[in-house]
C-alpha cells in the first residue's frame, strides 16, 4: 500500500522504481543473488512485500514479542530434545545431583536432571525454554487485549481474530504438556489432575483417560505421547496457523490509529525494507536477550528440588503454570459439595464447572466477540483506523469485565500463596472469591463505561473549548478566568475521525398482512442490545456545532482580551504560541 | 563453610544443653571425661539439683505462663472455637517446652490463628527449668541429643545416603505443608506452616516429636529417629548447596514465577517494544532537521 501523497515522503521511501533493484557493479554476493533470483524469481515475487508498509505504535510490536518467543522456544525446545529421554522406563539415579543420587526415577526425570546439571547449558536451555513459554503466552494475551480494545477484530479480521484465539488455545495445551514432560512431582501432579478432570466428563470420562494413559493412570504410554504432543503435533499445527495469520496480517495490511493522511484506504508507516526489518530484527534479539537473561538468571521449575514423581507423594505449590492458573482458580474457590446422582452415577460439577464448562465457554465467547459485535451493530463495512478504547464505551467495558473475571479466578488460583504472604486466612480469601468473581466483572463493567463516556465528553470538551492552558487572565472588570485554546488541526483531526453511533431500531414488526415477520423476535433482541450497547455514548460535535463554538471562542478571546486579536497570555513570557500545524500530534 | 558452621552450632548447642548446662554449674562438675554423659537426665546424681530446677521452673511457670496454661499446667478451657486460651500442659513434654519457649513461640503474646516465632523471652537455663518443670507433671518425648539429629559421626558415603533418603522422607511426608523447598505453605483458617530455613536441627527434632499446634505428631514409631535425622541432614544439605539456577524466587514454585514472567518479561519486553517504536521517532526528527 502506497504512502499518503500528503506525507513527506523522503524519509520513508528513497526509491521509486518500479523494476527490481540490481547491484551496479556485480559484487560475489551481488551476483550471487542475480543468478538466484534469475531462477527463483525471488526479486520480483518479494518486491511487493518488501515494500510492505507497517505504521509505528509500541501496541503493534506486542504480537512480535509472541512470534520471537515462539522463536526462541522452537531453538531451545530443539536443543532439550538433543537430550531429553521421552520414556517412563525405570533407572536409578547416579548424575551429579547429589541429593537424589541412588534415588529410582523414570528415564524422562534423569534426563532432565542430565540435561539441567550435566550438559554445558543444559540449564540455561532448560530455563530460557520455561520462561519462553510463559512469556509467549503472556505476550499473546497482552496483544489480544490491544487488538479487542483497539476494535481491530472488527471485519475484515474477524478470521484472524479466531485463528490467534486458536494459537492462544494452543499454546496452552502445547505449555501443558511440556510442563509434565520432566515427570518431577509438579508435573506428575498436573498430569494427575488432568487424569482426574478427564474422568469428571460424564459417561465417556473412564474411557478417555484409559485411552491417554493406555490403561489405568500412570501406565507407561503418556510421557511418550505427551512428547510426541510436544514436539511435533501441536508446534505443526502453530506453525501452521502462524503462518496464516501472518498471511492474513499482511493480505489485509496492518491497522492504524487515525489521524491526519492516514484513511481507511491507506497504511502510513514505514516499509519491511529496510526499516521494519531493522526493527524487527533488533527486536527479536531483545526478545531473545531478555529471555536468555531471565533463564540464566532466574530459577524456574527446579525439578530436583520436587524429586522424582510419585502418587504417594504431594507438595504445597502444587501449582499449574501460569496459564492454567484460572481453571485451577474456579476449582479452588467452588464449593466441594456440588455433586448430582443421577441413576447411580455421581456427576461432578465441582470439577466439571470450572475445568470442563467454564474455560471452553470463555473460549467461545472470546472467538465470537467480533461476530457478536458485527450482528448487534449491523456493521457491513471494513474498518483499517482503530478506534480508541473509550469511543466503544460497551466494547471496552465487556474487555475490562471479562478480564475482572479472569484475574479473579487467577488470583484464586493462588490463594495458598496470598494467604501466607498477606497473613491472611486461606478460607477468608475463598469466600471473597466466591462472591467477588460475580460482583467484581459487573462492577468492572459499569465503572469502565461511566470512565469511557466521561473521557468522550472530556474529548467534545477540547474540541468545542479548546484545551486548558493553564493561563489565568483576568478581564478588566477583575475577574478571573482560565484561557482555552483551541487544539492543532491534526489533533483536533484525531478525535473527529470517528464514526457517529447508529442505535438499530427494530422497525416493522409485522409485515403488510399483520404477520409477524420470521426475523422479528431476533430484531427485537438486536435492536435492545444495540440500544444498550451505544445509548450512553457521546457523539463527536457536528460540523454547525464546531463552527459555532470557534466562533464563540475567537469572539470571547477578543472581548476578554481587550486587543484585537487574541491573545493566550504567553506574548508577556518566551512560550510562544506554537503554529498549531506545525505540532505533532498530541493530547492536551 | 560448612564446617565452620558445624562447629559454631554444635558449641552454641553445648552451652545451651538445657539440663546438662545447669548441671554443669550447680555441681561445678570435675571431670573432664566425655560431656556426653553429663547430657543425659537420667543421672543419680543430678537428683538433688534437677528438684531445685523443677521448684525454679514452676516458679517460672506460675510468673508467665499459668495465666493461660492454668497453674498446675492442667489447661484453661477454651471459651470458643478457634481461640484457645491454653492447652494442658501435662505429658507433651521436655521437647514441646524447649521448642516453644527456644523458638520464641511461647510465652504467646496475643491468641490467634496460631503462634508465631517471635524473639526468645527466656535464657538457655530457665528455658531448661520450665522443660524440667513440665516434664516433671508427667512422662512425655525428652529433649534429644545432639548425636539424634546430626550425621557428624557417619562416613562420607552413609552422609550422602542420608541425605537422598532424607529428601524422599521429606517429600513424602512435609512438603504437603511445608512445600518442595521447605519454604513454607498455607494451612486452613490463617494458619501456616513456616519456613524450615535456618531452623536448628534440635528444634526441627522436637517439632517431629511434639507436632506443635496444626502439624501431625510424628512419634519415633511412625518416624524413626535416623529417619529424623536424615530429614535434618537433606534440610541442611539443600540450604548449603547453591542455587544453580539463579534466584529462587521465594521458592515457592508456579505462582512466583507466573508472577515474574508478568512483571519481568512482558514488562521489559512491552518496555523495549515502547523504547523502539520512540526511537525511530527520534531519528526521523533528525533526518527532517537535516
Ligand atoms: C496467652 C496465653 C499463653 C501463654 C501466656 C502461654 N501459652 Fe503456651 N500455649 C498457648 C496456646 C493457645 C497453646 C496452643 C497452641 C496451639 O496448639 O494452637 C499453647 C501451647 C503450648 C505448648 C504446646 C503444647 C503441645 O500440645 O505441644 C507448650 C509446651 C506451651 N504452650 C508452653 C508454654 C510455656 C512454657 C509458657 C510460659 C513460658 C506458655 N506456654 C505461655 C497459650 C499460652
Ligand atoms: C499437616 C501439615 C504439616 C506437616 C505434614 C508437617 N508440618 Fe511441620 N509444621 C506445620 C505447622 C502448621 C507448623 C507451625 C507450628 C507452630 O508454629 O507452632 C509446623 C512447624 C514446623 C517446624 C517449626 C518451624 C519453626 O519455625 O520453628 C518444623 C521444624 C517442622 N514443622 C518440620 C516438619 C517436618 C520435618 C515435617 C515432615 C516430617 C513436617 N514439619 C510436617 C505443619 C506441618
Ligand atoms: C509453543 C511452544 C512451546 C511451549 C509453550 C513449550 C513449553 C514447554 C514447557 C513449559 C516445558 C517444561 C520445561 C521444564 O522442564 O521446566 C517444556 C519442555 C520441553 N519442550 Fe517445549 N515448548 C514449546 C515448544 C517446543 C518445541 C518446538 C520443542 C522441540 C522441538 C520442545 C521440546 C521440549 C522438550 C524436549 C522438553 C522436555 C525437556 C525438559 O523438560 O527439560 N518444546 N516445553
Amino acid at each position: 500500500m502506497s504512502t499518503d501523497s500528503r506525507l513527506d515522503t523522503s524519509k520513508v521511501a528513497t526509491s521509486n522504481r518500479t523494476d527490481a533493484a540490481t547491484a551496479s557493479k556485480p559484487s560475489p554476493a551481488g551476483s550471487l543473488a542475480s543468478w538466484a533470483d534469475d531462477r527463483l524469481g525471488l526479486a520480483t515475487a518479494m518486491k511487493k512485500n518488501l515494500r510492505k508498509v507497517f505504521p509505528d505504535h509500541w501496541s503493534f510490536m506486542l504480537g512480535e514479542i509472541a512470534l520471537w518467543s515462539f522463536v526462541v522456544l522452537l531453538l531451545t525446545g530443539v536443543f532439550l530434545t538433543l537430550w531429553f529421554n521421552p520414556s517412563m522406563g525405570h533407572v536409578t539415579y547416579e548424575g551429579s545431583y547429589d541429593q537424589l543420587r541412588g534415588v529410582g526415577m523414570s528415564e524422562a526425570m534423569a534426563s532432565t536432571l542430565h540435561i539441567s546439571f550435566d550438559v554445558r547449558g543444559g540449564l540455561l536451555m532448560r530455563q530460557m525454554h520455561h520462561w519462553a513459554a510463559a512469556i509467549f503466552i503472556a505476550s499473546m494475551m497482552v496483544h489480544l487485549l490491544r487488538v479487542a480494545f483497539t476494535g481491530a477484530y472488527r471485519k475484515p479480521r474477524e478470521l484472524n481474530w479466531v485463528i490467534g484465539c486458536i494459537l492462544l488455545l494452543l499454546g496452552t495445551l502445547e505449555g501443558f504438556t511440556g510442563y509434565s514432560l520432566p515427570d518431577d512431582l509438579l508435573s506428575g501432579t498436573g498430569v494427575r489432575a488432568a487424569d482426574g478432570f478427564l474422568k469428571a466428563t460424564p459417561v465417556a470420562g473412564s474411557y478417555m483417560s484409559f485411552l491417554l494413559f493406555g490403561g489405568e493412570f500412570p501406565g507407561e504410554s503418556i510421557i511418550p505421547r505427551l512428547y510426541i504432543i510436544h514436539v511435533l503435533l501441536i508446534p505443526g499445527i502453530l506453525l501452521a496457523l502462524i503462518a496464516a495469520h501472518m498471511l492474513l496480517l499482511v493480505y489485509h495490511k496492518h491497522t492504524q490509529w487515525p489521524g491526519p493522511g492516514r484513511t481507511e484506504q491507506n497504511v502510513v508507516g514505514y516499509p519491511m525494507l529496510p526499516v521494519y526489518a531493522a526493527k524487527a530484527g533488533g527486536f527479536f534479539f531483545m526478545v531473545f536477550g531478555i529471555i536468555a537473561l531471565m533463564g540464566g538468571l532466574l530459577s524456574i521449575n527446579p525439578v530436583w528440588k520436587f524429586g522424582p514423581y510419585d502418587p504417594t507423594k504431594v507438595t504445597a505449590g502444587s501449582q499449574p503454570d501460569w496459564y492454567m492458573g484460572w481453571p485451577d482458580g474456579l476449582l479452588r474457590i467452588i464449593p466441594t459439595g456440588w455433586e448430582s446422582v443421577i441413576f447411580g452415577y455421581t456427576i461432578s460439577w465441582n470439577v466439571m464447572l470450572p475445568i470442563l464448562i467454564v474455560p471452553p465457554l470463555m473460549l467461545v465467547v472470546l472467538m465470537m466477540l467480533p461476530f457478536l459485535e458485527g450482528w448487534i451493530t449491523g456493521d457491513k463495512r471494513d474498518h483499517h483506523l482503530l478506534q480508541r478504547p473509550r469511543n466503544a464505551p460497551t466494547r471496552t467495558a465487556v474487555m475490562v469485565a471479562l478480564m475482572t473475571f479472569y484475574g479473579l479466578a487467577w488470583a484464586a488460583g493462588g490463594n495458598d500463596i496470598i494467604a501466607i504472604k498477606l497473613h491472611a486466612s486461606i478460607n477468608q480469601i475463598t469466600y471473597f472469591m466466591r462472591v467477588a468473581i460475580f460482583v467484581g466483572p459487573v462492577l468492572a463493567f459499569w465503572i469502565t463505561r461511566r470512565w469511557c463516556i466521561s473521557l468522550q465528553r472530556h474529548d467534545n470538551d477540547k474540541l468545542l473549548h479548546g484545551y486548558e492552558t493553564g493561563i489565568i487572565t483576568r478581564s478588566p472588570d477583575g475577574q478571573y478566568a482560565e484561557r482555552h485554546l483551541p487544539i492543532s488541526t491534526s489533533a483536533a483531526y484525531s478525535l473527529t475521525a470517528r464514526d457517529r453511533d447508529e442505535i438499530f431500531t427494530a422497525d416493522g414488526e409485522t409485515d403488510a398482512a399483520g404477520v409477524a415477520s420470521p426475523n422479528s423476535r431476533s430484531e427485537k433482541l438486536r435492536a435492545r442490545l444495540s440500544r444498550w450497547m451505544y445509548v450512553h455514548n457521546v457523539q463527536k460535535p457536528t460540523a454547525a456545532e464546531l463552527e459555532e463554538a470557534h466562533h464563540h471562542a475567537a469572539h470571547e478571546a477578543e472581548l476578554t482580551s481587550g486587543l484585537n486579536q487574541p491573545v493566550d497570555g504567553h506574548q508577556f513570557d518566551d512560550h510562544h504560541l506554537r503554529d498549531a500545524d506545525e505540532v505533532p500530534l498530541r493530547d492536551h | 563453610m560448612q564446617l565452620i558452621n558445624r562447629t559454631a552450632g554444635r558449641l552454641s548447642r553445648h552451652r545451651r544443653g538445657p539440663l546438662a548446662g545447669l548441671a554443669v554449674l550447680l555441681l561445678g562438675l570435675l571431670i573432664s571425661g566425655s560431656l556426653y554423659t553429663a547430657f543425659s537426665p537420667a543421672q543419680a546424681q543430678n537428683q538433688a539439683s534437677e528438684t531445685d530446677q523443677i521448684a525454679q521452673g514452676k516458679e517460672l511457670f506460675l510468673a508467665s505462663c499459668a495465666f493461660c496454661h492454668g497453674k498446675n499446667g492442667e489447661g484453661i478451657p477454651t471459651v470458643r472455637e478457634g481461640y484457645q486460651i491454653g492447652p494442658s500442659l501435662v505429658g507433651v513434654g521436655a521437647a514441646a517446652v524447649d521448642f516453644q519457649v527456644g523458638t520464641g513461640r511461647m510465652p504467646m503474646a496475643s491468641p490467634g490463628a496460631q503462634a508465631p516465632r517471635k524473639k526468645v523471652v527466656f535464657n538457655d537455663e530457665e528455658t531448661a527449668a520450665l522443660a524440667a518443670y513440665v516434664a516433671s507433671l508427667a512422662p512425655g518425648p525428652a529433649i534429644p541429643n545432639e548425636s539424634d539429629y546430626s550425621i557428624e559421626g557417619l562416613s562420607e558415603e552413609e552422609r550422602e545416603e542420608a541425605i537422598s533418603r532424607g529428601g524422599q522422607i521429606f517429600l513424602t511426608n512435609c512438603t504437603a505443608c511445608h512445600n518442595f523447598n521447605g519454604a513454607g505453605g498455607a494451612m486452613p483458617r490463617g494458619g501456616y506452616a513456616p519456613s524450615l530455613h535456618g531452623v536448628e536441627g534440635k528444634y526441627i527434632f522436637e517439632a517431629l516429636l511434639t507436632g506443635p499446634q496444626a502439624m501431625p505428631n510424628f512419634s519415633n514409631g511412625n518416624l524413626t529417629p535416623e529417619d529424623k535425622r536424615d530429614v535434618i541432614a537433606y534440610l541442611d544439605s539443600i540450604q548449603e548447596t547453591p542455587e544453580y539456577a539463579g534466584f529462587t524466587l521465594g521458592g515457592l514454585g508456579p505462582v512466583s514465577e507466573g508472577l515474574f514472567a508478568w512483571l519481568v518479561g512482558i514488562g521489559s519486553l512491552v518496555g523495549a517494544a515502547v523504547w523502539i517504536a520512540s526511537h525511530t521517532t527520534r531519528t526521523k526528527k533528525s533526518k527532517v532537521n537535516a
